[in-house]
């Protein structure tokens, strides 16, 4: 797991420079429209949004741990669990079923031994089914961190898992 | 080869960067409007050029402009709406990714024209990748003086910021990106107020398309009556379309508004055809949200004439016979497509993406994922049509927003036309739940 909970929550020095240019971006006293910024900034470094994580992002936004608990749940990207090294978002939308999406996904699963929403046992990946990701002429599809994975069958799969597991 | 006016450059080696984008005559328009005209004739010129908003709802861009609200010394907005998550739509994801700089510059010109002082790009969050390469060509702007202070001496002053989401296709609809960039839940706003009047932060907003916005260069320098004349009747310019499923060549095609769906469809410089050895079965021709049509009616009007690429003949016939042109996701079914499990699967998403706030939207979309899910698995009865029917029904027109409306169009349709089809499920539901099992009864393919 990528997370280091007994570690301070901090950004790192970079991310805290990036994060007051960030809250400066909006017009004075609008600084919570950071809110979903920060969050992501805060993903990238620890890999999911914990409690802890979200507080300290209502603490540089001065605003309640609340409001970003209430935000954070609302959008799918946000991983309120400890997740796997790598994130599978796979797109289980029209689409790409029409394109055989649905096998792909049936052999991804086989492959790793995990249903969507789990973890493999040595934390390596995590499966979790997605909406549309807007790639809808490349499919089927499947997102990882900022990369995306496009015209997937289950020989590129295979491949690809390969490689993110040395 | 039809008019290009989008992608004319999309096969220039460097165009994403700045340097070669320039050598190709980028940023005239910024030149042009911030030393020639004044934010009211670049108004007009959109106006004159008649071009339709490109998200989905097709409202003339000049017009929703002019609507905007002045009041002194209150600032003003321009938002893009980057949110592209209308299934079957993936245009907006094409054009920033390889021309980052026509929509930066197209933002430059509409900014201007509206009196704004910061614009927003709000971009969905799984686009992470696009918003980095947008954020590069903003800075190659700002540095080349297209951006900033004072913008090559003219006294205008423009930010631009591009805001990532979070994952949630109800934030594309307008009241509810605004929300988002407020950095709250993505709950659609009762209207009105409209945004043009109390939109983000509660001053004058206009939210655009990307492919919209990405227009106006063009109209810029070359008059909106030139625009005008390109397409066919109130059907101006050209649309991007997102062609997939079933076909040789999915991918993003800029076509002249008014070519024939059959011509988009078969001819080798768009679709080219159905992949060999399948027919045309359906289409959904403007995303998912927009109702299916059987081959024969895609292809042709109710009184046999060709239909075209364009707004009106797209949606002539109303809802009996016809679609919508929408956000020009242009899905194409061959035989082989179960419209059954195609609606539910669609039905699923309208349910995860529902904010809640509307009962109707709510409890509809979810009672429709139930019964198709259950009509797909084998377990339906033939109630249970009528049933889908009715509830579609009760959603439509019953919301706060029109997510409702685009989660029942794609139910009512695919009954409408393909009754036959859920009739079959129902009373073969062994054979229809073998793997890979479509109804092959009656039906007219192409
Ligand atoms: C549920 C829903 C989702 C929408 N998604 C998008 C979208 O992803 N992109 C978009 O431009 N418009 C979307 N729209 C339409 C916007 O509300 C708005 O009409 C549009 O951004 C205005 O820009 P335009 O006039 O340039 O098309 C959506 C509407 C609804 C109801
Ligand atoms: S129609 Fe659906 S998505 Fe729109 S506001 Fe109501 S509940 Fe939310
Ligand atoms: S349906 Fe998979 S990317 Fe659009």
């Amino acid at each position: 797991m990528t997370t280091e909970t007994n570690a301070k929550i901090e950004f790192t020095p970079e991310r805290q420079v990036l994060a007051k240019e960030i809250i400066a971006r909006y017009p004075e006293g609008k600084q919570k429209s950071a809110l979903l910024p920060l969050l992501h900034l805060a993903q990238e470094q620890w890999g999911w949004t914990s409690p802890e994580v979200m507080d300290y992002v209502a603490g540089l936004l001065g605003i309640e741990p609340i409001e970003v608990y209430e935000v954070a749940t609302f959008y799918t990207m946000f991983h309120l669990d400890p997740v796997g090294k790598h994130v599978i978002e796979y797109c289980r939308t029209g689409p790409c079923c029409l394109m055989g999406g649905e096998d792909v996904y049936a052999h991804l699963k086989q492959k790793l031994g995990i249903e969507a929403g789990q973890t493999t046992s040595d934390g390596k990946f995590t499966l979790k089914e997605v909406e549309c990701l807007a790639a809808c002429g490349m499919g089927p599809v499947f997102q990882i961190r900022e990369q995306y994975y496009m015209h997937l069958t289950n020989q590129r799969v295979d491949e690809i898992i390969e490689e993110l597991s040395k | 080869m039809g008019k290009k006016i989008l992608l004319e450059h999309i096969d220039v080696p460097g165009i994403d960067t700045y340097d070669v984008y320039r050598k190709q005559g980028g940023y005239t328009a910024v030149e042009k409007a911030l030393k020639t005209m004044t934010p009211d004739s670049v108004v007009e010129e959109v106006k004159k050029a008649g071009v339709r908003g490109r998200g989905g709802a097709g409202f003339p861009m000049g017009m929703k402009w002019s609507f905007l609200a002045k009041p002194e010394g209150v600032p003003r907005y321009l938002v893009c709406n980057a949110d592209e998550s209308e299934p079957g739509t993936f245009k907006d994801h094409y054009l920033m990714k390889h021309i980052p700089h026509l929509l930066i510059e197209g933002m430059i010109v509409s900014s201007f024209a509206l009196g704004a002082n910061k614009s927003f790009i709000y971009v969905r969050g799984e686009l992470m990748y696009v918003i980095r390469i947008l954020e590069k060509a903003i800075a190659e702007a700002k540095a080349a003086g297209f951006l900033g202070k004072n913008i090559m001496g003219s006294g205008y002053d423009l930010e631009l910021v591009v805001q990532p989401g979070g994952g949630a296709y109800i934030c594309g609809e307008e009241t509810a990106l605004l929300e988002s960039l407020e950095g709250k839940r993505g709950n659609p706003r009762n209207k009105p107020p409209f945004p043009a009047v109390k939109g983000l932060y509660q001053s004058p907003t206009v939210v655009n398309n990307v492919e919209s916005i990405s227009t106006t260069p063009w109209i810029i320098n070359n008059g909106g009556d030139a625009y005008a004349a390109i397409g066919i009747g109130r059907s101006t310019g050209t649309k991007l379309i997102s062609a997939s499923g079933h076909i040789n060549k999915p991918g993003v095609y800029e076509i002249e508004l008014g070519v024939s769906v059959e011509d988009f469809i078969y001819a080798d410089e768009w679709c080219g055809g159905i992949r060999p050895g399948h027919k045309l079965k359906a289409v959904v021709a403007g995303g998912s949200s927009v109702p299916i049509l059987p081959a024969n009616l895609i292809l042709n009007l109710a009184n046999g004439d060709k239909r075209l690429m364009s707004y009106e003949s797209l949606s002539d016939g109303g809802f009996a016979t016809g679609t919508m042109l929408g956000s020009g996701g242009f899905i194409v079914m061959d035989e082989t497509a179960c419209v059954v499990r195609n609606t539910w699967n669609f039905s699923r998403f309208y349910h995860h993406e529902s904010c809640g706030q509307c009962s109707p939207c709510r409890e509809g979309t979810g009672w429709m994922e139930k019964v198709l899910h259950r009509i797909e698995h084998g377990h339906g009865s033939l109630h249970d049509i009528d049933l889908l029917v009715d509830v579609a029904k009760k959603i439509e027109g019953n919301t706060i927003c029109p997510l409702g409306d685009a989660a029942a169009w794609p139910v009512g349709s695919a009954i409408r036309h393909f009754r036959d089809e859920f009739e079959w499920h129902i009373n073969h539901p062994v054979e229809a739940t073998q793997p890979g099992a479509v109804y092959r009864g009656e039906m007219a393919l192409v």
